[in-house]
């Protein structure tokens, strides 16, 4: 399986850039939208809080870029650092596992 | 560091300046000064003065070093006419073929630096090991495998298939190693197959002759393989053919997932 | 060895650089980010606060630059993509403008939204 791995990663990173590329596109016309006449906890929940859409997006969206980041960190580790393989793949883990936690706590604070 | 100007002409080959005598076609005025490595893994630039020529070529200049001025410097050359891939070095930190780069088109301020190609083992001077570079062709299972079937008369291959064009865009590769000189991955990932070998590796899986398609993509799809590639494009760049091994590289990631999609890796 | 080193003086090479230090800076916010939206808890006096801070003229430059990072990433992934899936095409300079064309864009848009 190790030799697949690789291969794995490959497509797990380019799947959730898939998912990433349309969030992220919503998220940064939303920030242009809601940053006019600056930006306030109240108007921010009153959006996020009216629909349920919102935080089942943002809820994918702390998914697929919890793995994307993590994969690209490792990448990252791996070829530019003298760090072992095993290092880099553990940091990746605790990267996605952080980012997970955190973004459901936040995704948990505007639903 | 040494710098040895013009000692010790060869008698019989002696070629004085004198400034009397009228210039011949090719010759101008000018000198050129030209850095080259000396040594192994461990070495220095050693510089020289050679006089500048129209239309020279930074093989002509190598070549001149060694026959006029220290005929202790190794280097490789073969055909001088851009087809072999012998003289691929390093000049002015690009890796390029030396009897295809024009000494006017690169020299900076009258000044060149010549080196071995980038991530090979270092022989001698300019002399490289190429060892790694086969020795990963055929770690990327980059060699026609036969089928076994007994074909009556020659087979058949559209020219004009889609296989084809993908195979012909890339297989006039000559193993000369600029792409693997030119690669960052090959400098970051010491495991990684490189450009070349993925290169073959592509025109084999596009063969319709081949026998055995998935075991080119399983060697092609393990660590190391081709999902290391960033499709910087290094080698695209720099190969003299114009091949682009970043385009066939991605056509590895294509068909290698569409592979596992199909539970054939 | 330098980032500008003359085998890597090309605009593909440049495209790279930027998507991986995009990349880079958008993981180290990311769970900053995070952390600032986790404080909307409640009634979200606690952002409030926070966002109070985030007037100050350097913070509000941050926020804009990290709009073009992250545009940027997309930009550059979107381009990368495109080479990987879809049948080769020879435009990838073109294809490198204009996902730096597009970042910048996304960050004039922001910046006219935020003062």
């Amino acid at each position: 399986m190790s030799g697949r791995l690789e291969l794995w990663l490959f497509v797990l990173q380019r799947m959730s850039a898939m998912v990433l590329a349309p969030l992220v596109l919503v998220h940064l016309g939303t920030m242009i939208y809601a940053v006019q006449g600056g930006l306030s906890a109240a108007e921010m929940l009153s959006r996020t809080q009216s629909q349920v859409i919102w935080p089942v997006m943002y809820g994918i969206f702390i998914v697929a870029v919890a793995i994307h980041g993590a994969i690209g960190l490792r990448a990252i580790i791996r070829e530019m650092t003298p760090l072992l393989d095993t290092t880099a793949s553990a940091i990746a883990v605790l990267f996605c596992l952080l980012v997970l936690i955190l973004g459901f706590n936040a995704v948990e604070a505007i639903a | 560091m040494p710098d040895i100007r013009g000692y010790g002409a060869l008698s019989g080959c002696a070629q004085e300046k004198n400034e009397d005598r009228a210039l011949t076609a090719v010759e101008t005025d000018k000198t050129l000064k030209v850095d080259i490595w000396r040594g192994g893994e461990d070495g220095y630039y050693q510089s020289f003065t050679v006089p500048h020529e129209n239309s020279q070529t930074v093989l002509d200049v190598v070549t001149y070093v060694q026959r006029k001025l220290d005929p202790t410097l190794s280097y490789r050359f073969s055909c001088r006419v851009g087809m072999c891939g012998s003289c691929a070095m390093t000049v002015n930190g690009r890796p390029r073929w030396t009897c295809r780069t024009h000494v006017d088109l690169v020299a900076e301020d009258g000044c060149i630096e010549i080196a071995p190609m980038r991530n090979f083992p270092r022989i001698k001077d300019l002399a490289v090991d190429m060892t790694v570079f086969f020795d990963k062709w055929r770690d990327a299972n980059a060699r026609f495998v036969p089928t076994e079937a007994e074909l009556d008369g020659f087979a058949e291959v559209d020219p004009d298939s889609r296989e084809r064009k993908e195979a012909s865009a890339a297989i006039e590769c000559i193993g000369c190693g600029i792409c693997y000189a030119a690669c960052d991955l090959v400098s970051w990932n010491p495991d990684y197959l490189g450009p070349a070998a993925l290169n073959r590796a592509w025109t084999l899986v596009n063969d319709v002759r081949d026998g055995d398609p998935n075991g080119h993509l399983k060697a092609v799809a393990g660590d190391a393989g081709c999902h290391a590639c960033h499709s910087q494009q290094g080698c695209t760049s720099h190969c003299p053919k114009s091949l682009s091994p970043t385009a066939s590289i991605a056509g590895l990631k294509r068909k290698s997932f569409a592979a596992l999609l199909k539970g054939a890796l | 060895m330098s980032i500008l080193a003359a085998h890597r003086n090309h605009p593909t090479y440049w495209a790279f650089l930027l998507h991986r230090l995009s990349g880079l800076a958008l993981a180290v916010f990311l769970p900053v980010h995070l952390y600032v939206l986790s404080m909307a808890i409640g009634d979200g006096a606690q952002l409030d606060a926070f966002l109070d801070w985030t007037q100050q003229p350097l913070v509000k430059l941050a926020e804009v630059v990290l709009v073009v990072l992250l545009a940027l990433h997309m930009a550059g992934g979107l381009r990368l993509l495109a080479i990987e899936f879809l049948p080769w095409r020879d435009s990838q300079k073109t294809f490198a403008a204009c996902a730096g064309a597009f970042a910048i864009g996304a960050g004039i848009l922001y910046f006219l939204n935020l003062v």
